[in-house]
């Protein structure tokens, strides 16, 4: 008699981002190659996961991503949606399960969400910001699209090592912050190195006729980042946490607003 | 007329720095920073004491206005904060949990 049932094989693969390694399973070995080479630099062998997700692929009709991104809570149990994706995940069992179609956009976006859920509660934040390391000691550069964060990322120096042009990885490390490499590409579409410095400061962009570091005040620098952490969920206590995280940031690393002109001339300023 | 009480929601995050007020929205994250006379009435939203004595007492004590005037300016505004949850109106007093000033540490 033929076996109507046969095992079907699941394939697994750990991309750690921020020193959390998140393990994606899915059936399908295409959709584990093309992971491969879109978190290349964030593959890791570690065998134990911060989160577990299995992944549905679901056909190409499923969705497009232009309908917004929507993340609640309900009982532990986390809800991440967008058209062209859904998601779950229980914090307490460190499991969920991504229905999407077969590219990296949808887990993209999934990973990011669980990483500020993750995030918030340990005093961190993902931010709208380019970041790089020189001298030891890891630089923000903070501002919405067009400000220039992929600008002067372009013109980094040899010696800076660029942790991403787009959204930079904050954690608390006592007694100050660590930013963290990034695989999530703005226009430059390069992906960051997977590596950490000590935050040694922020800047807030602005294009001007010169080169230069003004001091801002502490209202500000505070309204500054938060205007570009990345904050998804529908939560009254991660709100609470994530504003508190920003305050206590300002207080330990210095906000500046940094105007340049777009030439490599700027990167004088940052040592 | 109708006595109108305000109350802080306990949800909110808020944070005073350098003189200025700002609070976040825990439904939307919406950040909001406020001018002096709305971080006067937030600081008084203890949900007992009605907004004609917060304006009489602590509002036209610290600024030059007509009372009649500032209660009509803290009606629109309280109404304001509360379509953003920011604080919650109604004509009876509210009961707080928490009667302090309402910011996080």
């Amino acid at each position: 008699m033929p076996e109507l049932i046969s095992e079907v094989d699941r394939l697994s693969l750990v991309i750690e981002i921020g020193g959390m390694p998140v393990r994606v399973h899915t059936t399908d070995p295409g959709f584990i190659s093309l992971l491969q080479d879109r978190y290349a630099g964030f593959v890791s062998s570690a065998e134990q996961a911060e989160i577990d997700f299995d992944v549905d692929l679901a056909p190409p009709s499923f969705g497009g991503a232009d309908a917004p991104v929507r993340v609640t809570q309900r009982h532990g149990r986390w809800t991440f949606e967008r058209g062209d994706f859904r998601a779950e995940w229980e914090s307490s069992t460190r499991r969920g399960w991504i229905r999407q179609t077969a590219n990296p956009y949808g887990i993209d976006a999934v990973l990011r969400i669980a990483h500020t859920l993750v995030l918030a509660r340990q005093g961190g934040f993902l931010m709208h910001s380019a970041s790089a390391i020189r001298n030891g000691k890891a630089f923000l550069f903070a501002g919405v699209s067009g400000a220039g964060k992929t600008t002067i990322s372009r013109l980094a120096p040899s010696d800076a090592t660029l942790l991403t042009d787009e959204i930079s990885y904050v954690r608390k490390q006592d007694p100050g912050y660590v930013a963290f490499g990034t695989p999530f590409t703005g226009e430059l579409a390069k992906l960051g190195e997977n590596v950490s410095a000590p935050i040694a400061a922020v800047y807030l962009l602005a294009q001007g006729q010169e080169n230069r570091i003004d001091p801002i005040p502490p209202g500000e620098a505070a309204r500054g980042l938060l205007a570009n952490v990345l904050f998804f969920a529908e939560d009254e206590d991660l709100v609470q946490s994530v504003f508190r995280s920003a305050f206590d940031f300002v207080s330990r690393v210095p906000v500046s607003r940094l105007t340049f002109v777009p030439d490599a001339r700027v990167w004088a300023l940052i040592r | 007329m109708s006595r109108l009480y305000v109350a802080r929601n306990p949800k909110v995050a808020a944070r005073s720095l350098d003189g200025e007020m700002m609070i976040m929205s825990g439904r939307d994250s919406t950040l909001f920073t406020l001018n002096k006379t709305a971080t006067i009435l937030w600081q008084s939203a203890d949900g007992a004491t009605p907004l004609d004595e917060i304006v009489t007492h602590r509002i036209c004590s610290e600024f030059d206005v007509e009372p009649a005037e500032a209660l009509s300016d803290a009606e629109t505004l309280a109404r304001e904060l509360a379509s953003h949850d920011i604080i919650q109106i109604s004509e009876e007093p509210i009961a707080q949990p928490n009667p302090s000033a309402g910011e996080s540490r």
